[in-house]
């Protein structure tokens, strides 16, 4: 399909397993998935070019030689099958990790994904849920091609009997996906690929909140931003500006996109009064719509200023020498905030 | 290449002179379940005309097929089924009652996959075909296929239709089964229609044909012929068992009824078609060679009939009993864990559905 368009350093297999271990976010996933593949022999992954290659970002670098090809599997070249063949596969007791090679190579696996995999626990009456995790890297910024850049998340949000999760940094990765793996429901589990090299401190033996939580990540009293994967760091960076002007911004990692932890953003809304909701991906009937809806729903009388949306545009995504500009960042993020505090 | 129509019991009743014909235990339990899955197939028609379900795909015609593939199974091996395998289900176990649930609106799906190794109906074309794959890889992983140990050694009947020839997903399960030899058995119901599209719509390839291409074997099958039907899927399931990976069958048949109880076939079809196919009916070919055998005499024939009229009173009694799910079901079975969310608006409906209750007293 595609050479990956950043470079790709080879992840080491002998880190250290306990304690804090700085690594990036590509090799905190690949740590995850060596464990879950460790912790339970029904474990399996599959993906185009996912063994010998290691995937194209590497994420899954070494598993098959460590874990063999019928644990690791090189799919034939074909989404719907490796979605569909993942669906047979935890119908037969395994619980398989798929890998979704980009974005925008999803769509072949949509009618599975939709008809099949979302409805079958509540086709069965409960009695048959499929334990199946569909990795995909998400999101722009990598100067890619058409079809790499895409935030395809509100498809999955808008589908009942699906779990979607996105990690923000290398420790949030190893331990979403890990419990992403125990989960009996399916996951989208969306990897925001420019995010992939950064460098963070793992500790796999300190779990991290629920998957189903967000998380405030910076605390502050004056306003809200909720965001997720790639455009966390960009809220931080926002956050520690604002900081310096003695401006308390709270920003908020919602880590799971589906469900939604409104508790988490209400009672952060509540004491503050105002939010930015910032993502990648479009704005119509985007995940920031919900957020907004969701407040003025439980909070209108806390807000002090309308809901803002820093989004991507209502556009196919662009062409990768305009994708600067088009990608909502810490720019546009403090701009949302200013009209926001100026109400 | 050339697939020859292999038929073992003719039109005529008679059986070919090289085939060993089946005891008298085995042709009558042939019979018997021919006639019943007939049976619960008028029945279902019927409740559907007395407004007692939404709608039901017919398989008159396609009793042969489904039930000589059903006899071709050992309890172990799994079945994919579309929507119209009512046969299949009957070989298997399933309560037909439960056949009609997801017709009258019940339910979604109506059993338990897992207790009768029969996975649910699937409506989207070919989706079924490659959780096939994906349950036989499964098997591959689990040791049991090629130990020659009967008790042991399974594979996966899956259910397609000429339509489904044409479908992505059926085309990418036939490249992963063959691929990775998979213990998966493609068992295409030719039935000739796919609603209103005939074959020469779905492809220029004859069906058995099809399987050439993607490295295995492919066999036509009279599908209206019980025996033979049994035959060939008996050598499919075995071959899939040993190891020696998947085989396509297609049983070339014909649905007399319309697609469905919604469907008008008088637009695209002679009727002289289906005159045609009901002289070469699956049922009435075997009912010629079981009497002619001295098998099939008054004393079972009233013993059928008997327990025909039996399973058409526990359906039309037991589909009215069909129980209507809790207005939470759907919430409870979306998710393992109900989210927060998911959890208000349960209450939210739940709380209008009692309003409205209260309201109708």
């Amino acid at each position: 399909m595609s050479t990956p368009a950043v470079p790709t350093p080879p992840a080491q297999a002998d880190e250290p397993v306990a304690g804090p271990v700085r690594l990036p976010i590509a090799h905190a996933l690949n740590r995850g998935l060596r464990d879950a593949l460790a912790g339970d022999d029904r474990v399996m992954l599959i993906g185009e070019d996912i063994g010998r290659l290691g995937g194209v970002f590497r994420v899954t670098d070494g598993l098959q030689k460590d874990f063999g090809d019928l644990r690791v599997v090189d799919s034939p070249l074909g989404e719907a099958g490796i979605v569909g063949s993942a669906i047979g596969l935890a119908m037969a007791g395994y619980r398989p990790v798929c890998e979704i090679q980009f974005d925008g190579f999803v769509f072949p696996a949509m009618n599975q994904i939709i008809t099949q995999l979302a409805k079958y626990r509540h086709r069965s009456e409960g009695a048959v849920s499929l334990p199946v995790v569909i990795r995909i890297p998400v999101g722009g910024g990598i100067g890619a091609i058409e079809h790499h850049s895409e935030s395809p998340e509100a498809y999955f949000a808008h589908t009942a009997g699906l779990r979607v999760v996105s990690p923000s940094n290398a420790h949030e990765a190893y331990h979403l996906l890990r419990e992403s793996i125990a989960s009996d429901d399916p996951v989208i589990f969306l990897e925001p690929k420019r995010s992939y090299w950064l460098k963070g401190d793992v500790d796999t033996t300190v779990a991290a909140p629920a998957f189903d939580r967000a998380q405030v990540v910076h605390p502050g009293d004056d306003v809200t931003i909720v965001a997720y994967g790639a455009l966390v760091p960009a809220a931080l960076k926002a956050a520690q500006q604002y900081a310096e002007e003695g401006v308390g911004v709270e920003v908020i990692d919602l880590r799971s996109l589906s469900p939604i932890d409104d508790a988490t953003i209400l009672e952060s809304v509540r004491r503050t009064g105002r939010l930015v909701v910032a993502h990648e991906a479009s704005r119509t009937a985007g995940l920031g719509a919900e957020v907004a809806a969701r407040v003025q729903d439980e909070a209108f009388y806390s807000l002090e200023a309308p809901v803002l949306r820093v989004t991507g545009y209502d556009t196919p995504y662009p062409a990768s020498r305009l994708e600067e500009d088009w990608l909502p960042g810490v720019d546009r993020i403090v701009d949302a905030v200013d009209r926001s505090l100026e109400h | 290449m050339n697939h020859p129509l292999l038929s073992l019991l003719g039109p005529d009743g008679q059986l070919d002179a090289a085939t060993a014909a089946p005891t008298p235990a085995d042709g009558l339990a042939l019979y018997r379940d021919m006639v019943m899955a007939r049976r619960i197939d008028t029945e279902a028609i019927a409740l559907q005309r007395q407004g007692e379900l939404g709608l039901w795909p017919s398989m008159l015609g396609q009793e042969a097929a489904q039930v000589g593939a059903g006899h071709a199974l050992r309890p172990r091996d799994v079945v994919f089924p579309t929507y119209r395998e009512h046969g299949m289900a009957w070989c298997r176990g399933v309560d037909p009652v439960n056949l009609l649930g997801l017709f009258r609106g019940t339910t979604m799906g109506g059993w338990n996959p897992r207790d009768n190794n029969f996975n649910l109906y699937t409506l989207v074309i070919g989706a079924q075909t490659l959780h096939a794959v994906g349950y036989a890889m499964g098997i591959v992983r689990d040791g049991d296929v090629g130990t020659g140990d009967p008790e042991r050694d399974r594979a996966v009947l899956v259910f397609l239709g000429d339509g489904a020839l044409s479908e992505g997903e059926s085309n990418e399960a036939f490249v992963w089964a063959a691929a990775q030899n998979l213990p998966v058995v493609f068992f295409v119901q030719n039935n000739q229609w796919a609603i209103s599209a005939p074959y020469s719509v779905q492809s220029r390839v004859p069906v058995a044909q099809r399987a050439q291409g993607f490295g295995f074997e492919g066999v036509r099958v009279d599908g209206n012929d019980v025996v033979a039907v049994r035959q060939v899927t008996e050598q499919a399931l075995a071959s899939a068992r040993e190891g020696n990976g998947p085989t396509l069958i297609e049983a070339f048949t014909y649905r007399r009824n319309p697609h469905t109880t919604s469907d008008d076939d008088g637009r695209y079809r002679p009727v002289t078609e289906n005159e045609e196919w009901e002289a070469r009916d699956p049922l009435a070919r075997m009912r010629t060679y079981l009497a002619g055998a001295g098998v099939l005499d008054e004393a079972a024939e009233a013993a059928l009939a008997a327990d025909e009229q039996a399973l058409a009173e526990r359906l039309r009694s037991g589909c009215r009993a069909l129980p209507v799910p809790t207005a939470s079901s759907p919430f409870e079975n979306t998710l393992a864990d109900m989210p927060d969310e998911l959890a208000r608006q349960m209450h939210e409906h739940l709380e209008f559905v009692a309003a409205g209750e209260e309201q109708d007293r």
